[in-house]
């Protein structure tokens, strides 16, 4: 292994992160372009608005010409993404702030939300999976399957009014809605986020449950494993030690993939318990059909997601060294 | 295994004899237990979708500004709304609403899907460009993709389902795509192109049959996803008009009083999530079935 050359090693890195993050670039023009349409093909006329109610044709057509939007679809995108470039996502139709302001306001309580909810879902699912896996056929294993299709068929909202309806109604052991900023305290914190967390790892839990549990099965037939039995280690450390690092390339890669649900299920969770996130920003934009915030949003967010699946191919060769690259 | 090394397609009279399983029927349901339950609980629905004007239901959209907000009772078996409305008469009529757009957007999805993943797979100059474009809209979570295109367009059932199927579509291309480039590399593909075979005609005979099982699961998969994202859009205001009783519609409705009355937002709820895991339960009896290699992939 240390003939492997450690200076070449860290170049052949360099070149796989740099041809993966190489790989995002048409990913991210393709997600502005379609972002850039929604806004360019949105209904109604933003000179006309801007220009005001007692404005005459005339008047319209001096800021259509001022704010640049007589010329072609492509002048204009262009000239979207060098502000985009800039951090300047434009200003709310509703509010007159700017965008990216109103984004900053709004990020904690969600940003709390998605790293709390990935904690308990990697934490829950991960060895659930894999208890699955190797009491593979009996109860326990058909139990936990059980859970898991629940949990893909049980729509986040559900989840999220039925727990806030027993835990905090009826039994009144934790707030029913809201959010308490973190810089209130840790505890008044999570205790706001306790039900949000849980009802949007639901399903969340049953994806990387489902996947561990697969992944694992195949891991745990192969022969190293029989030949750790066979040398007496204790199941712990076969389980948790040898299997899961094979088994860990597919688990990384749907914790990936379903990030996508925690950001649609934000949007959702955080309207049921009324958390002041970018989710709740959303609905509030849609109701409002305040383009640029929608748009905004929508970016950071398909952003967020192809940032957090760049890390995770990053990820593979520290997780799995035989990963070519 | 030709003898001279020549492969010959079996001739599709051939190939649909093997399938026509009329014994194995009985067979086939003892083991396919999720099959079974899915598909009934799914037919008992669209039976209950169908036929909900015969089934003691009221006008689901006659409004009763005195009677609102009443507790189930033998009158209004599942209660009423804040308008009043019979949420029984909603709640059954709503079947309808879920049940159309994950059928439409399953449907859609699979055929516009299946069309672009073949020519990706086939045409080789333009799979880079397609791919690409699949990467980027799929790199937007799809309740992302729906809520954005609602917000553009008028409010309808139509829409919601032409906003959805967008959002469907990369991720059966993508599958159908991947089929396509592992099946050209089998031998008997090349058998068939090398005895003469013109591609259209690979494509129906060889490509296609063997995307169905693979489509199929997919495709329930989607009926599930698409009436999640229906319920979320009409819930957040974005989907179904208003005035259409859909289980979105139903919830968004009683979500400001989900406190004191919470029937309202319970009963659709549960009817959503039964027929999500109706659906569910059928694909995974599907993949079982039709597909045991991917079964035993997930």
């Amino acid at each position: 292994m240390a003939k492997n050359g450690t200076p070449f090693r860290v170049v052949g890195l360099l070149k796989y992160i740099l041809r993966r993050v190489l790989a995002a670039i048409p990913v991210m023009a393709v997600v502005s372009l379609f972002v850039f349409s929604l806004l360019f093909f949105a209904p109604g006329d933003p000179a006309a608005l801007i220009a005001g109610d007692q404005a005459t044709p005339d008047d319209i057509e001096r800021v259509r010409t001022r704010l640049g939007l007589d010329r072609s679809f492509f002048t204009q995108f262009g000239d979207w993404l060098w502000r985009l470039a800039h951090g300047d996502l434009g200003n709310s139709l509703f509010t007159s702030l700017p965008v990216r302001e109103m984004i900053a306001q709004r990020i904690e309580p969600t940003l709390s939300l998605m790293t709390l909810t990935l904690t308990l879902a990697v934490l829950t699912a991960v060895p659930l999976g894999v208890i699955a896996a190797w009491q593979v056929g009996t109860w326990i294993d058909r139990l936990i399957m059980v859970i898991a299709v629940f949990g893909f068929s049980v729509p986040g909202f559900v989840v999220g009014y039925a727990s806030a309806y027993i835990f905090a109604l009826e039994l009144d052991w934790l707030p029913v809605q809201g959010y308490s900023s973190l810089s209130t305290g840790i505890w008044p914190w999570f205790k706001n986020l306790i039900l949000p967390t849980v009802s949007l790892g639901f399903v969340y839990i049953a994806l990387i449950t489902r996947i561990t549990r697969a992944s694992m099965l195949e891991v745990l037939q192969q022969d190293y494993v029989r030949t750790a039995k066979a040398k007496g280690l204790g199941l712990g450390s076969i389980l948790f030690i040898h299997a899961i690092k094979n088994a860990a390339v597919p688990i990384v890669t749907v914790i990936g993939i379903g990030f996508a649900l925690l950001i649609g299920g934000a949007v959702v969770t955080e309207s049921v318990f009324a958390v002041p996130g970018l989710g709740r920003l959303t609905v509030e934009a849609i109701l409002r059909r305040d383009f640029p915030v929608i748009q905004g949003v929508v970016l950071m967010f398909s952003f967020a997601y192809v940032l957090v699946n760049l890390g995770i191919d990053i990820l593979y060769i520290l997780i799995d060294p035989r990963i070519r690259y | 295994m030709g003898s001279e090394g020549v492969f010959v397609a079996p001739t599709l009279k051939d190939v649909l004899k093997q399938h026509k399983a009329h014994g194995r029927f009985i067979t086939f349901i003892m083991n396919n237990p999720t099959i079974v339950i899915g598909g009934g609980l799914l037919l008992i629905l669209v039976l209950m979708a169908t036929f909900a004007p015969y089934l003691g239901t009221l006008d689901p959209t006659a409004v009763a500004p005195a009677r609102r907000t009443r507790a189930p009772s033998i009158q209004n078996w599942f209660g009423t709304d804040p308008l009043g409305r019979d949420l029984y008469s909603r709640v059954l009529y709503g079947a309808r609403v879920s049940l159309t757009v994950g059928f439409c957007v399953a449907t859609l999805a699979s055929f516009i899907g299946l069309a672009i993943g073949l020519v990706a797979g086939f045409v080789q100059w333009i799979d880079n460009t397609i791919m690409r474009v699949m990467d980027g809209m799929m790199s937007i979570p799809p309740i992302l993709v729906a809520i954005a295109l609602m917000a553009v367009t008028r409010g309808s059932v139509s829409n919601v389902v032409i906003a959805i199927t967008i959002a469907e579509i990369p991720r059966v291309s993508r599958l159908v795509r991947g089929i396509v480039l592992t099946l050209r590399e089998q031998p008997f593909i090349d058998g068939a192109i090398v005895s003469g075979t013109r591609t259209p005609m690979v494509i129906l005979r060889h490509i296609l049959p063997n995307t169905l099982a693979p489509l199929t699961v997919q495709a329930t998969f989607i009926c599930a996803s698409a009436m999640i994202v229906e319920s979320i859009l009409s819930f957040i205001g974005a989907g179904t008009p208003s005035h259409i009783p859909s289980w979105g519609n139903i919830m968004s409705d009683g979500r400001a009083l989900w406190q004191v009355k919470p029937y309202i937002v319970f009963f659709p709820a549960v009817f959503l999530s039964i027929t999500v895991l109706a659906v569910n339960m059928l694909g995974d009896g599907l993949r079982d079935a039709l597909d045991p290699r991917m079964a035993k992939k997930i």
